[in-house]
């Protein structure tokens, strides 16, 4: 055998083994999803039977018919759908501005009160929950979802003003320097350039703020009150109840497939914007 | 991360509006004048986010500190009691408070390491192009962008007693009702969760390793593992002290997963310093107590960060640079 047929093989051998290992991994993180779709199709005396199923036999809808028809399910879809646009919207119109103040201009105070904005990066939503209840009680917030949307915009304004800088940035100056010799004051320059070229960047901040409040569940769980207010995560919490005795898993996993799938599709959709913006922060520092 | 690095050097920093006008010119006078008058305009953009931030997080940190000093009542009229710091030294001398954080502590250790180890491995292995290796990376980021509480409910089903966990091993551990298996499961969910995030962190490092240089050491006779601990390690450097910091961060928040898969339970015994301090406030009403335990956690994490930043500062001179 000639040494470059060896190399070869070993290539070969090691891309094989390669892609080997890596199918094994993905398996493991797709059989809880493909298990949960399987037990969502499952009538419940065979769920939690040893062996277990894999495959529904017999298969039913049950589950699903359940899960729409009953306990406010198709109204909190509606809630959370419209309570996360809104906040994505507005989120995304004021960290926008925001962020091309910090791109496009001096100011004194500039890069103090951007570090000021990025210990909004350090802490942790839950932390803030305690003062943050007391001041929506305060505000009269608590059990509306108004009181839900103030607070998921202001808890996304650090990302995306972080995010959105670095897209305005790339922007070059020429762009706006003519713009301005053609007498635009700078909410023209902003709503007219900068937000059409930083459409990728946006796209990438509409999916964070999206994800994020669509699946918000300790704020929701503590300033709702009133079912018809409650939000998806709530109600599937509230399928799966609290012990682990009665559980309809056929019903909570039902509820769970049509909560996530809107979220697999945006994301298949829009996979390589989300993925520049995940790393765009991280890598360059 | 940070932005004096970021603005350091940057010719334009002083000017009243960046890129009008070539470094190293003099604006005519009219210019000038505009600059100055325009000087009110960033702070116009900046009104409304900044405003709603001080409001709905900034004046909430101070407000958790200001309550962790007091009895704090939040019903009606109750006049809350001013307690100097007897709210931390009850949380220094509460058994529990102890629990909860080693609870945290085996949740952080437990699922930071293997997220960096197996995250790393996964990318460098997925780090060839093929043409399965967007479909893959889709496969490993999934669970990233799925709903906490959808998955913890799944891990709560697959770690039941006649859960797929116990089939799959052939056990019949009652893995919820004890605090250490009990926190095994939740570290699991959390590393499942968590891998495809920092996989592609690394992926994107990954592209920036020099490709000359791997090839260059492997002709001077350098095997894998020292091209990847010359060339590979201090490339993606920056990107490892990203990771790390807010896997640390993220590791010490948890909350959801505790509170879906075991409440805390049994007895407690699953607790972590969230759902202390939820229960806490929330349950028992000691507002006070638990923004104390809030407090204590966020100055714990602050440290954690800022020890981090300053290790991965030594090792090159310089972070995320």
């Amino acid at each position: 055998m000639t040494l470059i047929a060896r190399g070869a093989r070993r290539t070969w051998l090691a891309t094989t083994l390669r892609i080997g290992i890596l199918s094994l991994g993905a398996l493991v993180m797709v059989a809880p999803f493909l298990y949960m779709v399987s037990i969502s199709f499952t009538e419940s005396t065979y769920v939690l039977t040893t062996p277990p199923q894999f495959i529904p036999d017999p298969a039913t809808l049950a589950n699903y018919e359940q899960a729409l028809m009953t306990q406010g399910l198709p109204l909190a879809f509606a809630n959370s759908l419209y309570i996360a646009a809104i906040s994505t919207a507005v989120s995304l119109l004021i960290s926008s501005m925001m962020a091309y103040a910090f791109a496009r201009f001096s100011f004194p105070g500039r890069e103090l009160i951007f570090r000021i904005l990025l210990v909004g990066l350090m802490i942790p939503a839950v932390m803030l929950l305690i003062p943050q209840f007391i001041l929506a009680k305060h505000l009269a917030l608590l059990d509306s979802h108004l009181g839900l949307i103030v607070f998921y915009v202001a808890g996304s304004l650090a990302l995306n003003t972080l995010l959105l800088r670095g897209f305005f940035e790339a922007i070059p100056g020429e762009l706006d320097q003519a713009m301005q010799v053609d007498g635009a004051n700078a909410w023209t320059r902003y709503w007219r350039l900068a937000i059409p070229l930083a459409r990728p960047g946006l796209a990438t901040a509409a999916i964070f703020t999206f994800f994020a409040s669509w699946d918000e569940f300790a704020w929701a769980l503590t300033i709702i009150n009133t079912p018809e207010l409650r939000t998806l995560p709530i109600v599937i919490r509230l399928f799966a109840g609290a012990g682990n005795n009665a559980v309809q898993w056929g019903l909570v996993f039902a509820a769970s497939v049509i909560a996530i799938i809107p979220v697999i599709v945006v994301f298949l959709a829009f996979q390589r914007h989300f993925v520049q913006g995940l790393t765009s922060g991280a890598v360059k520092g | 991360m940070s932005p004096e690095l970021r603005s350091a050097g940057d010719p334009s920093a002083d000017r009243g509006w960046r890129g009008a006008r070539p470094a190293g010119t003099r604006p005519p006078d009219a210019t000038r004048a505009r600059a100055r008058r325009l000087s009110i305009t960033p702070y116009l953009f900046l009104f409304p986010g900044i405003a709603l931030f001080a409001v709905a997080v900034l004046y909430p940190i101070l407000q958790a500190v200001h309550m962790s000093l007091f009895d704090w009542k939040i019903v009606g009229s109750a006049t809350s009691e001013f307690l100097g710091l007897e709210n931390y030294r009850r949380a220094f001398a509460d058994e529990h408070f102890w629990l909860a954080l080693g609870n945290t502590a085996f949740y952080a250790v437990a699922t930071i390491i293997p997220q960096i180890v197996i995250g790393l491995a996964v990318a460098l292995l997925l780090h060839r192009r093929s043409p399965v290796q967007p479909f893959l990376r889709v496969l490993y980021y999934l669970p990233v962008v799925t709903s906490w509480v959808v998955v913890s409910l799944l891990f709560r089903f697959l770690f039941a007693d006649q859960g797929l966990v116990n089939f799959v091993l052939g056990t019949e551990t009652s893995w919820l009702a004890d605090r250490w298996t009990g926190m095994l499961a939740i570290s699991a969910l959390g590393v499942w969760k968590g891998i495809g995030w920092s996989m592609m962190i690394f992926l994107a490092a990954l592209q920036g390793v020099p490709r000359s240089l791997l090839e260059a050491a492997a002709m001077d006779g350098a095997g894998p593992w020292q091209r990847f601990r010359v060339v590979t390690l201090p490339a993606i450097w920056a990107a490892l002290a990203f990771v790390t910091i807010m896997l640390v961060i993220g590791g010490f928040n948890v909350f959801i997963s505790v509170y879906l898969m075991t409440g805390g339970g049994p007895a407690g015994r699953t607790d972590v310093l969230l759902t202390y301090m939820y229960e806490q406030a929330f349950g028992s009403l000691e507002f006070g107590y638990g923004a104390a335990i809030a407090v204590i956690l966020t100055a714990l994490v602050l440290c954690l960060s800022l020890i981090q930043l300053r290790m991965f500062r030594d090792r090159n001179g310089g972070f995320a640079e």
